[in-house]
């Protein structure tokens, strides 16, 4: 269930309020000179409440800038631990803070920025089941999760609720921001009915996020709600706008409500909530290879047999880049080449496959034995289990 | 005609690391066929085992999605942009749910 960690100081979400202090006036003072904010923008700020899903990468500005912003009341949604891989992107956390529930330093963070308004900090799943709860004290839905299931569950709870939904993705250095649950807007399913299966999901080989990206992209999202709370400009709705950092290029594209989505048009299939993590073919955070009956070998069994001098050959089927990161010695032949480089393998040969987590050396593996490879292993959990079995040296990432 | 599909980050690996391709195609269909004749991996990336294209993957010729044109036979002509827009999610490994 959730935790619930209410600020001390901020206003209830229940009193409206209708004016700003002496202090309030000078720290919005830049706000308030510009006439398409104003007071009554101010104001109307002051009175929002906004729940941002995830404090990370995307999560970061958001927060940031709601809180400088005066955003009276800010929902943070989080249940991760601040570790080391996250600081390259999420501006929140700094060093100290490695250890810490990431949603304890983002609050503390955002309180310092901003003692005038109210933090609630939930330290939770969001799941089908406390999403609606959830969602129902708050005017706009912002995800920062930027993952399938949370993506989808965010989506239809706030259709279902009639709350905007303030949308941001990333790959690489690539940004996706749009607005979608406005009255009349299409929603993320009139975009994409349904996810891809998880075997087409890009690998850890292809992921990697430039740490800048989901800063220009949350900010984004950021700038697109403080418009609807503010009530000015052209919100993002029924636009797709596409970043591209290494171009450095903006392009837009039309988006449109599908009469025949199944959440939000006219012949409606999905009326509550459904298991996401079912729908989107994931089961806890590291879906289950769907191979089966491959070969494995651990690192503790394969040192001992390197050191007993075994003729094992190391295949390595990461990416260059990966390989320069760390490296046992492996053939570097990276799994989308494996095809059409099969012949550098002797299937005489003991091959030993192996990649970051193990889950490409299956398919490795797999498709090796397909190809007629009878003694192939697959070295089981990677070569961050290697480091953790057989070698600290080696570095993980 | 000369027409050019912007090929996605995540799809890039399959289409020789190219940002875009160039194509000669009258439709977006004869379009996406060129392509995956000059790339055979992106096939299975973009049409299911039935030839049609995936639910994840939108196709827009300029800034207008097929589906709301003539979907694979959308006529495309000298100096259109098709873009190939694949479902994205970075955040995947730290799944909230």
């Amino acid at each position: 269930m959730a935790t619930r960690i209410q600020s001390p100081t901020g206003p209830a979400p229940e009193r409206r309020v209708s004016g700003l202090s002496k202090e309030e006036i000078l720290r919005y003072s830049r706000h308030l000179i510009m006439p398409e904010v104003g007071m009554e923008g101010q104001l109307k700020l002051k009175n929002a409440r906004v729940l941002c899903i995830g404090t990370g990468g995307l999560g970061a500005p958001l927060g940031l800038y709601f809180a400088a912003a005066g955003v009276g009341q800010i929902g943070l949604v989080d249940f991760d631990v601040v570790d080391f891989t996250n600081l390259q992107r999420q501006v929140l956390f700094g060093t100290t803070d490695v250890g810490r529930p990431k949603i304890t330093a983002a609050a503390d963070r955002l309180r310092n920025l901003n003692p005038e308004i109210r933090i609630d900090a939930i330290e939770a799943r969001l799941s089908s089941e406390n999403a609606l709860e959830l969602f129902r004290d708050y005017d706009i839905i912002v995800d920062g999760t930027d993952n399938f299931p949370t993506r989808y569950l965010v989506n239809d709870a706030c259709v279902l609720l009639g709350k905007p939904n303030v949308y941001g993705s990333i790959f690489r250095f690539e940004g996706q921001v749009t607005v979608f649950g406005y009255p009349d807007g299409p929603c993320y399913r009139c975009l994409y009915p349904e996810p891809p299966p998880p075997g087409l999901v890009p690998s850890c080989a292809e992921g990697g996020v430039l740490g800048v990206l989901p800063g220009i992209v949350g900010t984004i999202q950021a700038a697109e709600t403080l418009k609807l709370i503010i009530g000015k400009g052209q919100p993002l709705v029924g636009r797709l706008l596409l970043f591209d950092a290494l171009a450095m290029k903006f392009r837009e594209l039309k988006l449109r409500k599908n009469p025949d989505c199944p959440v939000c048009g006219t012949h409606r299939s999905v009326t509550k909530l459904i298991d996401y993590a079912e729908f989107c073919g994931i089961r806890g955070e590291e879906a289950p290879s769907t191979v089966t009956n491959i070969p494995e070998i651990t690192p503790t069994e394969l040192k001992s047999r390197l050191d007993r001098g075994d003729d094992l050959y190391i295949l390595d089927v990461r990416e260059p880049h990966e390989y320069q990161i760390c490296n046992i010695d492996g053939h570097l032949i990276p799994l989308g080449e494996l095809p059409r480089r099969v012949h550098e393998l002797d299937s005489s040969r003991e091959i030993v496959a192996h990649c970051r987590s193990g889950k490409r050396s299956a398919e490795a593996v797999e498709f090796l034995q397909k190809a007629g490879f009878r003694k192939i292993w697959n070295l089981k959990g990677g070569i961050l289990a290697w480091s953790d079995e057989v070698d600290p040296a080696v570095p993980k990432y | 005609m000369a027409v050019k599909v912007i090929i996605p980050t995540p799809l890039r690996a399959y289409a020789g690391k190219q940002e875009s391709v160039e194509v000669q195609a009258a439709t977006v269909a004869e379009a996406l066929s060129a392509l995956t004749t000059k790339f055979a991996d992106l096939k299975k990336h973009l049409f299911a085992e039935d030839g049609r294209l995936r639910s994840f993957v939108n196709v827009y010729v300029n800034d207008e999605d097929i589906r709301y044109l003539q979907k694979d036979q959308t006529s495309v002509k000298a100096g259109d942009t098709i873009s190939i827009i694949p479902s994205i999610a970075g955040g995947l490994r730290h799944a909230a749910l």
